[in-house]
């Protein structure tokens, strides 16, 4: 039946995060957009781990093939991916830069997870439940390729125990902080055959402090700037063998290809929801500071005669809505075990523009107020940009969506 | 608990509504247009299948179905998606018999339900529309006024559905003063002295609507003629479920846009592949399979509030706002998707446009 009513469980859970994402995100948001490539002043890092590590998230990860534990078959079923995006929403309201850095396995640890031997969970993943902060990085990207990452030219050659890795990779979330700042690791693709197109393109995981890696630089951003956006080259980077994940037979259908694209449908909605949150900053700010002037919007006269404030207003708030619905409906079919790769990219779409345009617009009913950096309006303006770009840009997004309406291939619709 | 999927029950109702819209409405719809008539014997049809005021308890002769906003705003987008001059003729009576259960005396039950409940098609139908430019449902010029025991009503009313052959209007007027809360509903006969029901309106769209203009030249009527009498009504609820009903419309039409240009564009070739090959139309396309999602998920969000039993008016409102929005520039693009044949009236898609131009006029002309 359809019912919008979160479990106890994920209400429970948001307020808990709302209220973490106030008392200790917000308050640094502006100190870490000015300072860029810093750490926070709040010991904000230390904490969130420790809460992490006490939360057993990490173990949950970890022993997902473990059978015999009833609060981890609850954690796996019901309303997981639900949860999480709750969490990444509540979060990114306090900060959605502070939200990307913090630390946590991130998408390299996704990787590992979902692909990964349990040999390679243990190795990889346990880190994450002790000692000090710790991240790990994804790196797809190259100066020649983005969203079409089947171009990728990064290369990985087996010399005897080891893989040799070769490759300039770009735009990796928080490269520097996994492989430099802390004991974490990053996945690398590249290919291992390139005559076999995207069927020869394989996930590694690169350890921090290998020889042979470099972090070149952080890039200087628009907006997320508490995250550091990592440049990373590879010499002869040796690696061992078993940090391959998956096969490394090369499948001429693609099939290693299909799998690692199928975590974007896991990662889009977590991108909405992050967009979600900043949107939600945003227009909460916006409606307080109009209900300080008597500004109340009027529900429920005819549409001819709203105010364009009043429209304007309205539409950002059935805009955001609509866009976390879309969002809530592909977490739901997730844990529902119902494909939503269609879905996924819907509310990619909807959500990184429809808060682009939502903090562009704050910014502009603000007046110069808004432009001024002694609010965070115009921060949540630069920050929300982001998720209309990464994890497949809103052109990717349409395209997949397209092909999925018409039923046609990458082929029949470039 | 987070669900986005319907019921079986309401799945099994969704395919009814699909089913009947297939066969019944989207058939002839073009032809409903150009004769300005609805489909001969579409409202006997229609009202035999039963889902208009399916809702009606079965202690009033009704079927008893369950009285769920969700499940009407599902069997209102499938009818949409047929016609909708069709869908709004189909559930019009609904207009009158669900208020009277909703907030009828035990006398007005007792008098008028039975007529709802029959074989033959109620001659009833709902007033609320005004034909000003400053047409605000918050701020009315039809006004009743309390003259002893009575009421008197003055002002004139248009988009009355069905209005030309009806015998009962539920004529809603302000009581005074500004706001939802001044509005009261009131049943009069159309022999009622000072009712005057004009010709059948010439309107842009909806054209197979039989809808009219009633002046009303201080009617009077006694006082149990309100709706409710002494208690009244909730008319910012009965907006409230209106406005869902018709967002669930504006879903319902758009996905007709959607549907027909996602398989032109297939169809359609130019420069050797079909159109839906070019990112200029793919993406046209997968913008109104983003857009009416996101309507519909406002409209089902809004119902389940009402289902809950809160008042809903700004989810409500915000929800109609977005889909008569979307309406409009997805049927827009409908026929901008099929250049010169979108704009030929042998094509369906310019009359989806002409429809979806009215929905933000259109408030109180159905409900679930």
């Amino acid at each position: 039946m359809i019912d919008f009513e979160y479990p106890p469980a994920v209400a429970t859970m948001s307020e808990i995060m709302q209220a973490l994402a106030s008392a200790q995100v917000r308050p640094i948001a502006r100190e870490m957009d000015e300072n860029e490539h810093s750490d926070p002043s709040n010991g904000y890092f230390e904490s969130i781990w420790e809460m992490s590590k006490a939360s057993g998230s990490v173990s949950g990860l970890l022993d997902k093939d473990a059978k015999d534990d009833a609060r981890r078959t609850e954690l796996r079923t019901s309303s997981k991916q639900v949860m999480l995006l709750v969490m990444i929403e509540a979060m990114s309201w306090g900060d959605c830069g502070v939200y990307l850095a913090t630390p946590s396995p991130g998408l390299g640890g996704a990787a590992v997870a979902a692909v990964g031997t349990i040999e390679q969970k243990k190795r990889f993943l346990a880190r994450f439940a002790e000692g000090k902060p710790k991240w790990a990085g994804m790196a797809i990207t190259e100066p020649g390729c983005g969203s079409d990452s089947a171009a990728i030219t990064a290369t990985a050659r087996l010399e005897g125990d080891q893989w040799v890795l070769n490759g300039h990779k770009i735009f990796v979330t928080g490269g520097k902080r996994a492989v430099v700042d802390s004991e974490g690791f990053v996945v690398v693709w590249a290919t291992v055959d390139r005559s076999k197109g995207r069927a020869g393109i394989k996930s590694f995981v690169v350890e921090h402090g290998t020889p042979g890696m470099t972090v070149l630089k952080c890039e200087k951003k628009h907006g997320i700037r508490a995250s550091d956006t990592a440049q990373i080259v590879f010499e002869d980077c040796k690696i061992p063998r078993d940090n391959l994940l998956g096969s490394a037979e090369v499948h001429e259908g693609g099939e290693g290809f299909k799998g690692a694209m199928a975590t974007f449908d896991a990662t889009r909605p977590a991108v909405a929801a992050s967009a979600i949150g900043v949107g939600r900053a945003a227009l909460e700010y916006v409606e307080e500071r109009f209900a300080e002037k008597g500004l109340m919007p009027r529900y429920g006269i005819s549409p001819q005669k709203l105010t364009a404030r009043e429209r304007d207003l309205m539409m950002m708030e059935a805009n955001l809505k609509a866009a976390w619905l879309l969002t809530l409906r592909a977490a739901w079919m997730s844990d529902s075990k119902i494909p939503n790769n269609l879905e996924a990219s819907i509310c990619k779409a909807k959500a990184g523009l429809a808060v682009t345009q939502i903090t562009q617009k704050a910014v502009e009913m603000l007046g110069p107020e808004g432009y001024s950096r002694k609010l965070l309006v115009e921060k949540w303006m630069r920050d929300a940009k982001i998720n209309d770009i990464f994890e497949g840009t809103q052109q990717i997004n349409m395209l997949i969506i397209a092909r999925r309406v018409f039923g046609y291939s990458k082929e029949q619709l470039k | 608990m987070l669900s986005f999927g319907p019921s079986e029950e309401q799945q099994l109702i969704q395919s009814t509504a699909r089913d009947f819209a297939g066969a019944q409405m989207r058939p002839n719809a073009l032809a409903a247009d150009e004769e300005n008539a609805l489909a001969p014997g579409f409202l006997e049809r229609a009202w035999e299948l039963g889902l208009a005021v399916g809702a009606i308890p079965e202690a009033h002769g009704g079927a008893g179905m369950p009285r769920s906003a969700v499940t009407g705003a599902l069997i209102c987008e499938e009818l949409a998606f047929g016609d909708l001059a069709h869908a709004l003729a189909m559930l019009a009576p609904a207009l009158v018999a669900y208020p009277i259960v909703d907030y009828g005396t035990a006398a007005q039950k007792e008098k008028l339900l039975p007529a709802f409940t029959g074989s033959a098609v109620p001659r009833a139908t709902a007033a609320v529309v005004e034909p000003t430019m400053d047409w605000d449902p918050a701020a009315m010029t039809v006004t009743a006024e309390r003259r002893g025991g009575d009421y008197v009503l003055t002002g004139r009313k248009c988009f009355v559905p069905l209005g030309s052959s009806a015998e009962m209007y539920l004529v809603y007027a302000a009581e005074g003063g500004a706001g939802l809360d001044r509005v009261q509903g009131f049943l009069i006969p159309r022999s009622a002295k000072g009712m005057s029901v004009g010709e059948k309106e010439k309107n842009m769209g909806i054209r197979g609507l039989d809808t009219v203009e009633l002046e009303l030249d201080g009617v009077s009527v006694a006082a149990d003629a309100r709706l409710g009498g002494e208690a009244g009504c909730n008319f910012e609820k009965i907006t409230s479920y209106s406005r869902v009903a018709l967002a669930a419309m504006a879903v319902g039409v758009a996905r007709a846009a959607f549907e027909h240009s996602r398989d032109y564009a297939k169809e359609r070739k130019a420069f050797g592949e079909p159109i839906a090959a070019k990112q200029a139309i793919a993406f046209m396309i997968a913008e109104m399979a983003i857009e009416i999602d996101s309507a519909r998920l406002l409209v089902w969000e809004a119902a389940w509030r009402l289902d809950r039993g809160e008042i809903a008016t700004k989810e409500s409102y915000l929800a109609k706002l977005y889909a008569d929005t979307m309406a409009l520039k997805v049927t827009d693009n409908a026929v901008q998707a099929m250049g010169g044949h979108g704009y030929i009236r042998e094509n369906p898609v310019e009359g989806w446009l002409r429809h979806a131009r009215g929905f933000p006029m259109f408030d109180g002309l159905t409900t679930v």
